[in-house]
């Protein structure tokens, strides 16, 4: 149940993107420069990455750590 | 109010060329002629370099950790989990430029935790092992940016040592802009070589012994110390210790869809050989006699990413995430997140966020005396085990023009809280601040 909303979910995500596909100006770009926007993790986050990779077998793909460095998975 | 500015401006200036054109004489002749233009007055920047090296950025992040739970894997699957962490994070950002007109960037951090942990104890049978521990580790980054080819180059390495692991890594990284600068590919590779120090449990050391050999007095103490006792007093030897070693292959590529919408696949391929358990984590078998953890000395990872995120209206953001992972231990798990950061104002956002993640058991798991002496590998670690986990909080973002608090240097201030609890009944709490200066 759980992985069919997840795979509805990626699919939604998908078609919005394909449809609203455009070459953006650079002065277009107000909205996307927007700090909360930026698509890598907060800073503030750093800490939380670090202990999930202790309590939990997955790790990676989330420009974090994927595995070795600590005495983690 | 910008349009009452401007039309009071316009009309100031329409007056003025009345005023002008009136005169009786021809004034505008001997006069200069009307200009909203003011001179701007020069200054001497003889000594002023664009591209002189210079502190651009720092950053100080600091976390409070605290955990709950019942299946301590030291006490092979039962036993206290409870963890406390203090974890305090420093990172300063160079850059200076070059006659190619490249952005040159180093990052030097600094980061020292002291955690609590109850299992800790219990390394020794009696109870009475140290339960607090410190884990110090640097790092540095050197990147170059080139910005007409669209493209940075970097390299990185870092340390990471507390008591019982001593880690030593180093990457090489890579990104491309697409013409458009719509488009970015990055490439990382990346290397860890630890070594885990052999601490194994009280009851699998042999028991101090004196023996005499050659004039040497042999200690050999439950934490697996040697100590030799000659005529030059006593010599302390290093615990011994066993490799562990990771690499990986991190690629990412980002999109800007529309000026609302950029997304990211994000793929890494990992693979891990050497001692991959932890020595002083024991396992109890179907006899109830004791045993340590034991798992193969290789294991390959592929962890697949997509995140999304979308600009709703003028003031909420969208922040979507979703990982698939597989890896050859038989753990398959899906990771889901949502973030809606609102803009209250330009310079104040509140942020709730909710994580989802699940996960199928490794083939080597299982509960306490649940194993059998038979198994080739064994854990009951229950990191391992099959569960389910949700994470959800609430983040706070400060960043006023004029720095927080009037601070001009006082970029930005996040306060992050988060709750997380798995269906294995570990629950914890973490409550992280950022505070940044450029």
């Amino acid at each position: 149940m759980t992985i069919n909303r997840l795979k509805i979910t990626g699919c939604f995500l998908l078609a919005m993107s394909m449809a609203s596909c455009v070459q953006v100006k650079e002065y277009q770009k107000s909205r996307l420069n927007d700090a909360e926007m930026a698509m890598g993790n907060r800073k503030v986050e750093k800490n939380e990455l670090n202990f999930e990779s202790y309590r939990e077998a997955a790790s990676g793909a989330n420009a974090g750590k994927t595995g070795g460095g600590c005495g983690c998975n | 109010m910008r349009k009452v500015f401007l039309s009071v401006v316009g009309f100031a200036m329409i007056c003025r060329l009345n005023v002008s054109a009136q005169t009786r004489t021809d004034s505008l002749s001997s006069k200069p002629a009307p200009s909203l233009y003011t001179p701007v007055e020069q200054h001497d920047v003889s000594g002023y370099n664009p591209r002189a090296l210079k502190l651009d950025e720092v950053d100080l992040v600091s976390s409070y950790y605290n955990q709950n739970g019942n299946h301590s894997a030291v006490t092979g699957g039962i036993g206290s989990e409870k963890v406390t962490d203090f974890a305090n994070g420093l990172d300063l950002k160079f850059v200076w430029g070059d006659p190619n007109y490249k952005k040159n960037t180093i990052s030097l951090g600094m980061g020292f935790d002291y955690h609590t942990a109850a299992s800790q104890a219990f390394v020794s049978q009696t109870g009475a092992s140290k339960q607090g521990g410190t884990r110090v580790y640097p790092s540095f980054d050197y990147t170059v940016e080139n910005p007409t080819l669209r493209n940075t180059f970097g390299f990185g390495a870092y340390y990471s040592g507390e008591y019982n692991y001593h880690s030593l890594g180093a990457d090489i990284h890579f990104s491309q802009k697409t013409p458009s600068k719509n488009g970015e590919f990055s490439f990382k590779l990346q290397g860890y070589f630890d070594r885990v120090s052999l601490i194994y449990p009280s009851e699998f050391v042999p028991q101090p012994t004196t023996n005499n050999s050659g004039g040497t007095t042999v200690i050999t103490t439950a934490s697996g110390n040697t100590i030799l006792s000659g005529e030059d007093g006593y010599q302390k030897k290093n615990i011994p210790s066993s490799p562990r070693t990771t690499y990986s292959a991190s690629f990412s590529y980002s999109q800007v869809l529309s000026p609302r919408l950029q997304i990211m696949f994000l793929a890494d391929l990992v693979g891990q050989n050497g001692y991959l358990g932890l020595p002083f984590h024991r396992v109890y078998f179907n006899t109830a006699k004791d045993t340590i953890e034991k798992l193969p000395s290789n294991r390959y990872k592929l962890p697949l990413g997509f995140r999304a995120n979308y600009f709703l209206g003028d003031n909420i953001i969208l922040r979507a995430y979703y990982r698939y992972y597989m890896d050859t231990w038989g753990i398959k798990s899906n990771t889901a997140g949502i973030e809606v950061p609102i803009k209250i104002n330009p310079f104040f956002s509140i942020s709730p966020f909710y994580r989802y993640y699940d996960q199928t058991a490794a083939k080597y798991f299982a509960p306490y005396e649940a194993h059998s002496p038979g198994d080739p590998f064994y854990t009951s670690n229950y990191e391992y085990s099959k569960f389910r986990a949700d994470f959800y909080g609430v983040g706070f973002r400060i960043a006023p023009p004029k720095g927080v608090f009037g601070w001009q240097n006082f970029h930005d201030l996040e306060i992050r809280y988060g709750h997380y609890a798995q269906t294995t009944d570990l629950v914890s709490d973490v409550v992280s601040i950022n505070i940044g200066f450029k």
